[in-house]
């Protein structure tokens, strides 16, 4: 079970209160855009076995929508931050790569 | 004008707590920028209190301010009240962009009274009961529906949840407040 702490409202709360929104930092591609940037922003996802980026929103509470980072292995949540970001703020990566040396994600690293 | 009940008329339940169906509460759901200085003067005039700090709870008998997120607020004001707070919100905040409705009729409110209190809301929510203190909120789950609680007087809490869940929670709250289901934890 995931322990997620809410950015917003500051509540530390188990899974269940929250509740997935899949993956983060997704580029949008709408409407003009090519047919392969259109595929890739609906279909293509990362499935990584170790670090990833998600979104998710604190359902049960304040409501808002926030990225967490976690470990997809050991289910460790590395921190949760802003959902007004296109990338995780500096602090969650050097959480990262203390715990994760040599990690990336994405074009993250 | 139609004369307003509340969802279970007062049902009632005693076990290891008392459980109980508050009755008619007057609620306003307010959002806006809480950091706004005519936002605040605005809330304190009608719910006279300040807005809490974050998952704060500013109570004065029947009336009060809740935190509920970032830019929401819950205004706790006696029943036949609320339209006419609502009215001197919308006075007071003219021009500016927020939202104040009456939410009073759309939500159950409940007691959950006695020495168990704790134990009662322990068994259904995902929270840490022994750690929650007075003048606070949370809005969390009991079991499958979302609902906010707060303490109101030592050994007394406060739920409140949506209307079309009250039976729902009335029978939870009851079915966790059996007669000898004290596991004694808090």
């Amino acid at each position: 079970m995931l322990i997620l702490e809410c950015p917003y409202c500051g509540v530390k709360g188990e899974e269940t209160e929250f509740h997935a929104g899949g993956e983060a930092h997704l580029k949008r591609f709408g409407p003009g855009s090519s047919d392969a940037d259109f595929e890739t922003y609906l279909f293509m996802r990362e499935n990584p076995k170790g670090v990833h980026l998600e979104r998710w929103r604190h359902a049960n509470g304040c409501g808002k929508w926030f990225h967490a980072a976690r470990c997809t292995m050991t289910l460790e949540v590395f921190g949760t931050y802003s959902a007004q970001t296109y990338e995780p703020p500096q602090e969650i990566k050097d959480i990262l790569t203390a715990k994760r040396p040599g990690w990336s994600w994405r074009n993250f690293k | 004008m139609s004369e307003a009940r509340s969802a279970l008329a007062g049902a009632r339940f005693a076990g290891i707590a008392h459980v109980e169906e508050a009755g008619l509460v007057g609620m306003i759901s307010f959002r806006g920028d809480l950091g706004h200085a005519k936002v605040k003067s605005a809330v304190k005039a009608v719910a006279g209190a300040a807005i809490p700090k974050p998952r704060g709870v500013a109570l004065a008998g029947a009336t009060g301010v809740a935190w509920m997120s970032p830019d929401e607020l819950l205004i706790l004001v006696p029943h036949a009240e609320a339209d006419a707070v609502v009215a001197k919100l919308s006075t007071a905040l003219k021009g500016q962009h927020f939202m104040a409705e009456n939410v009073s009729d759309a939500r159950a409110v409940f007691t959950v009274t006695g020495p168990h209190a704790r134990e009662v809301i322990g068994k259904l929510a995902p929270v840490d009961m022994s750690r929650f203190a007075e003048g606070e909120i949370r809005r969390t789950r009991l079991a499958q529906v979302a609902a906010a609680l707060w303490i109101s007087a030592p050994d007394s809490i406060t739920v409140v949840c949506f209307r079309s869940g009250a039976q729902y929670m009335f029978d939870l709250l009851s079915a966790a407040a059996q007669e000898g289901s004290a596991v004694g934890v808090y």
